[in-house]
Parts: C-alpha cells; sequence; structure tokens
C-alpha cells in the first residue's frame, strides 16, 4: 500500500521550531560567533579559530575555579542528598504537622536567591550578625570576610539551608507514594526500620532522587548570586566559582571571545556530567 | 504453631463510631484451617489485621498460647501473613525476597539456603530462583508472596488475605491444592480469609461466616450447609442459596402461605418470623399421597446432572433442586415436601431452636 504524502505536519511543528530558535538556537549561534572570532569594533572582526579555546583551558586562574566549583558541588551533593532524605523521613505524613512541615520546609525555596544571600552576609557578621557573633561568644575566631576556610563554610551552610528543602520535598512525595502494603509486608516480615529503609524505601526513592541528584548538580554547578552577594568570590579568590569567573571575563574585562569559548565549555560540561549522571541512575529500570 | 484467641474484641475506625468488627470472642485452635468468609467490607481483613498486629484492635484482647499479645508487634507475634495483591521487594532476586523474612531473625546463611530451597521447591519456583523480582507475571508475584509467608518454620499461624485473586482459576485449583498439601505437611494454624465459598469450603475444616462486622456463624462446611444459624449463612453459602419465606404459627404448625410445613416450637416468639429450607433438600412429588404443599412449577432449568424447579407456592416462589431423572411440567401442579430436620424457623434472620 503507497503511504500517503502530506506536508501539513510541518505547519504543526513550525511553531515550536521558531519558538526554541529564537529562545536557544539563535542566542547559543551567537556565542558560537563570538568564540571564534576577535572583535576589535562594531564593524571590525577577525576570525581567531581555536585560539579562545586554547587560551581558557589553558588559564591556570579558570583550572582553580573549575577546582573549586568541583569541590562546592560534591560538597552540595553528598550533604544535602542525604540531610534532606532524612529530614523527609522524620516529617509527618498526615494531619496539621504535615502542612506545617511542608510550608516550613518551602520557606527558604520562596526567597529570592540575591536576599539569601544579603540574609546571610548580615546573619554571618561577626560583629552583628546573631550567626557570626554567636560563633565568637562560643570561642571560634570566625571571620568570613578574612578567612577563605571561613568563607567556604558560610557558603556551603547558605547553600545547604537553601536547598536542603527541595531534596526533602521531592523524597517526601516519593515516600508517600509508596503503597502502606509494603510497609505491612515489611513488618510482618519482621524487618527492622533500617531494612525498611534500604530495601523498600530507597529502591523507590530511586526515580525522585535521580531528579534531585539532576537538580543539584546543574543548580551548584551554576550557582552564582548567592555567593556573589555573601563573598563576591572572596576573600581573595577562594570562593569565586565559574559562573562567578565567567561574569568577571564577560561584564567586568569584557573579553567577550574567551566569555564566549569558555561559555560554549561549560555547557558541554554540565551537559556531559548531566548525562552521566541521568544514566547511571536509571540504568537497572 | 499455636493457638489464637480474640477476648471481646471489636474494632472501629473512627472514634466512637460505627464498628467495623463487633465485639467477638474467638478461638483458632493450633493446627486448624480456618476460613473466613464473608462478602466484600464485612470486616474479615479487619480482623486479620488485628490478628496479626498490623492493627490495634478498639477494644479487647489478642491472645496466642494464651500469652495476651494485644500490645505486641507483628515481629513480636511471629505471625506469616499473605496479602491480597503481592507485595515484592523489587530490588531484591526472588531469592532474596523469601529470604528476607529469614535474615530479619538473624539465621545463619546456611539455614537460610537451606530453608529458602525448600519452599521454591514446594511451590515450584526454584527455577525463578535467581531471576529479579521485578517484572514478574501476577501469579509468580503471588507465589512468592506465599512463599515469604510459609518459609519461616517457627511461625504461630499463616493468615492470607484472599492471597488467589490475582490468579487465574486454573491455577488457582492447583495453588488451593497446594495449601491444603502444605497444610497438612506442616500443621500450621491457617486462616484463610476469601469471599468465594468454594474456595472457604474445600480448603477449611472450620468456616466462620461474617456479615457486616459480625460473625454469624462458625462450624464444618456440613454444619454451614445443614443448619446455617443465620439467614445470611443460608442465602449466602450454596448455589444457590437457601429459600426463605414469610410465615406464620397455628396452635402447632409452623404455616407458609397456610400451608403447615412444620411443628410449632415451644415458646413465645416475637419478630419477623422466616422458614428457610435449601434447594437441595426440598422434595417435589406429583401426587399427594406423601402429603406435602400444593405447589405449581413455573420455571424449569437444567443444570446438567441436576434440575432446577421454580414452583410457586401460594403468594411466594421457592428454588427446589432435583436429581437429574425428575421431570415436572411447567404449569404441572404438585406437591412439596418440606423435610424434617431441614427446614429452618428463623426469629429476625436467627435460628430457633427446637424446631426439627
Amino acid at each position: 500500500m503507497e503511504k500517503p504524502t502530506n506536508q501539513r505536519a510541518w505547519w504543526f511543528v513550525a511553531p515550536v521550531v521558531l519558538v526554541v530558535a529564537f529562545s536557544a538556537l539563535i542566542p547559543l549561534m551567537t556565542v558560537v560567533n563570538y568564540s571564534v572570532q576577535d572583535i576589535l569594533g562594531p564593524e571590525q572582526r577577525v576570525f581567531v579559530g581555536r585560539e579562545w579555546y586554547q587560551k581558557v583551558l589553558t588559564d591556570p586562574e579558570l583550572h582553580g575555579a573549575l577546582l573549586r566549583q568541583l569541590t562546592f558541588s560534591s560538597v552540595v551533593l553528598l550533604t544535602e542528598l542525604p540531610l534532606g532524605v532524612m529530614v523527609a523521613l522524620c516529617m509527618p505524613l498526615s494531619g496539621a504537622g504535615s502542612s506545617v512541615a511542608l510550608v516550613l520546609l518551602g520557606l527558604p525555596l520562596l526567597i529570592p536567591w540575591n536576599v539569601v544571600g544579603t540574609i546571610w552576609q548580615v546573619f554571618a557578621r561577626s560583629d552583628i550578625g546573631l550567626g557570626g557573633v554567636l560563633l565568637h561568644r562560643l570561642g571560634f575566631e570566625y571571620n568570613y570576610t578574612a578567612d577563605a576556610l571561613d568563607a567556604w563554610f558560610t557558603v556551603l551552610v547558605m547553600d545547604i539551608w537553601h536547598w536542603t528543602p527541595l531534596v526533602a520535598l521531592l523524597a517526601y512525595a516519593g515516600l508517600r507514594s509508596i503503597p502502606q502494603a509494603y510497609y505491612q509486608a515489611a513488618h510482618i516480615d519482621g524487618a527492622s526500620r533500617i531494612a525498611i529503609f534500604r530495601f523498600i524505601e530507597l529502591p523507590k526513592l530511586k526515580g525522585v532522587l535521580a531528579i534531585a541528584v539532576l537538580l543539584r548538580f546543574m543548580d551548584s554547578f551554576m550557582i552564582y548570586t548567592e555567593p556573589f552577594v555573601l563573598t563576591g568570590g572572596g576573600p581573595g579568590n577562594s570562593t569565586t566559582f565559574l559562573s562567578q569567573y565567567l561574569a568577571r571575563l564577560a561584564v567586568g574585562q569584557f573579553d567577550l571571545g574567551p566569555a564566549a569559548a569558555f561559555s560554549i565549555v561549560y555547557f558541554l560540561v554540565i551537559l556531559l556530567f548531566s548525562y552521566v549522571f541521568y544514566s547511571v541512575m536509571t540504568r537497572e529500570s | 504453631m499455636a493457638r489464637l484467641e480474640l477476648r471481646d474484641i471489636a474494632h472501629s475506625y473512627q472514634r466512637d463510631a460505627d464498628y467495623a468488627v463487633k465485639p467477638v470472642d474467638l478461638v483458632w485452635e493450633d493446627g486448624g484451617a480456618y476460613a473466613l468468609l464473608g462478602p466484600s467490607g464485612c470486616g474479615k481483613t479487619t480482623l486479620l489485621g488485628i490478628l496479626s498486629g498490623l492493627l490495634h484492635p478498639s477494644r479487647g484482647r489478642v491472645l496466642i498460647d494464651g500469652r495476651d499479645v494485644t500490645a505486641l508487634s507483628p515481629r513480636d507475634r511471629n505471625i506469616a501473613q499473605v496479602f491480597q495483591f503481592p507485595v515484592l521487594y523489587d530490588s531484591m532476586s526472588v531469592f532474596d525476597n523469601l529470604a528476607f523474612p529469614l535474615r530479619n531473625r538473624g539465621l545463619g546463611k546456611r539455614e537460610v539456603d537451606a530453608r529458602v530451597r525448600e519452599v521454591a521447591e514446594l511451590l515450584d519456583l526454584s527455577a525463578e530462583l535467581p531471576l529479579r523480582a521485578s517484572g514478574l507475571s501476577g501469579e509468580l508475584k503471588q507465589k512468592i508472596s506465599l512463599g515469604r509467608g510459609l518459609v519461616r518454620k517457627d511461625v504461630s499461624a499463616i493468615l492470607l488475605d484472599e492471597p488467589l485473586t490475582v490468579v487465574d482459576p486454573h491455577l488457582k485449583w492447583q495453588l488451593r491444592r497446594k495449601l491444603v498439601q502444605i497444610h497438612h505437611d506442616l500443621r500450621v494454624t491457617l486462616i484463610y480469609v476469601t469471599h468465594d465459598q468454594t474456595e472457604a469450603l474445600t480448603l477449611a475444616d472450620q468456616v466462620v461466616v461474617m456479615n457486616a462486622g459480625e460473625v454469624l456463624q462458625r462450624g464444618t462446611p456440613e454444619a454451614l450447609f445443614e443448619r446455617p444459624e443465620h439467614l445470611f449463612v443460608g442465602h449466602f453459602i450454596g448455589s444457590p442459596g437457601m429459600n426463605s419465606l414469610p410465615c406464620t404459627l397455628s396452635a402447632d404448625h409452623v404455616l407458609v402461605a397456610d400451608q403447615p410445613v412444620s411443628a410449632r416450637p415451644a415458646g413465645t416468639l416475637s419478630g419477623e418470623l422466616c422458614v428457610g429450607v435449601r434447594p437441595e433438600f426440598l422434595k417435589l412429588h406429583a401426587d399427594a399421597t406423601r402429603g406435602g404443599a400444593p405447589v405449581r412449577v413455573i420455571k424449569h432449568r437444567e443444570l446438567g446432572g441436576s434440575a432446577l424447579f421454580d414452583v410457586q407456592l401460594g403468594p411466594h416462589t421457592l428454588l427446589v433442586k432435583t436429581g437429574p431423572r425428575q421431570a415436572f411440567q411447567v404449569g404441572a401442579d404438585c406437591y412439596l415436601e418440606f423435610p424434617v430436620g431441614h427446614t429452618h424457623l428463623y426469629c429476625d434472620g436467627q435460628i430457633v431452636n427446637g424446631v426439627a
């Protein structure tokens, strides 16, 4: 049988193609464009090939930022995931308590990111901040504006405070979707609390946790606003992460070529990591 | 293996509201095979939950071998339960699923291994042992759930909550036979919840019939058939169920449509009176030589091996089940004999003793 030829479907796809083109492809192509040219003036440009790529990839400052970025994302993932699951396990499953818990958890997620930075900037100040002064009273030499380790500690605690609720909410939704019958069977089989978590809850949470890992990895790998407001990347370069470095390159020094080349590399790195995470975590099912 | 006892147990899911299980005393003897029979929503599963410890009863006590276990968890009661829908630990292999209850109780590796293989053998699961539990067929899953219930040797009782619902009819027979055999071999107290009377009557030595949260009768399958203590039991058990006819009392007879059907019981009775008699026990006669109430045949159905007649007695219609060689024409007038000993009088649904 001969298939009828019908080109009408193109009309249905066209709007999507247009929207995606204007929102993603064309801006991306502009960046690609910048990354292979040296723009000297509005009408003057020189094709430079891989030069900008070579430059950024051998830049020691960028290597430092990448290392800090990887450390930051690892610590964030390793802390927020177990913590979020633990919080979700402690939350009441029904009744007024569950609504209260949900609202309390949701609060940090509703605060604009630069406000989060400001809150912690004030909170952690060792002269007037509630947290900073408390740490001083307890006998710690704490000063996040001068000490790199203190700055790191503050940025990490801020991120954990800000984003653990997201993991907890996802895990909570996952926990609530486990049918009661599984718990009943486990009780009958004499399973301990740990065995229930290990053999029932954790396998059932795998899907939502994969999403949590992806979201938290991408977000933490691209973090900009909060540390920018809190520490400005300092002291020195100690809390300068990739996107801050990129912003400095592009907006601060106006090195559009290297910045564009680096944007492309940055994008590919995130894509690669996300792909690896996703395929590893969904491999079995 | 143990003797289970419910003392004045009642359960309500809402505080003070109507009972899902009305106050009841029940004893399940050690090694017995029991069926808990009743329509959906009658409280069977609730009663089972109270026995296994998944539910805490609103009142009353649960005793295992005389020991009060009301406050104990299912783990400490050492009871196995199989649920209506298979529950499998998806991330584990079939072997690990079966081993789970044993490992949780800290059994040694060799013991676990031997026991799991034994149960797998029993349920024809040996070939499936290394497979992952997810993605198996419903029947296989239920078999594995069943295996998890059977794997522990020292359980007080095995509770089964309509375990064959998801199983195909031809496999149902096979699994049911297997269960009977397992019960025979292990002599473990078995409590089987079902709404299917065939299942209950073929599996159990003793059947407990429930309706609307109330235990109406417990007894052997024969007793339930021959002497239903409650009209509901008469209707629910048997196919077709028992005939029930409104009746009145004369000086010395029980009358249905002014025809005497049995002797009048001693004493006074107040309440709604009914005569109950099973279609299997009624006898149709072509002439009046043996007495009987005059009836007219209005419908005839051949069941293969037996025949079913609808007969009209005054304003009432009765079902009569006869042997294969009795032929009565539709429209024929005949005489219906109410057999002595199988015609029961009920007052407000409850059997009245002392009527032959």
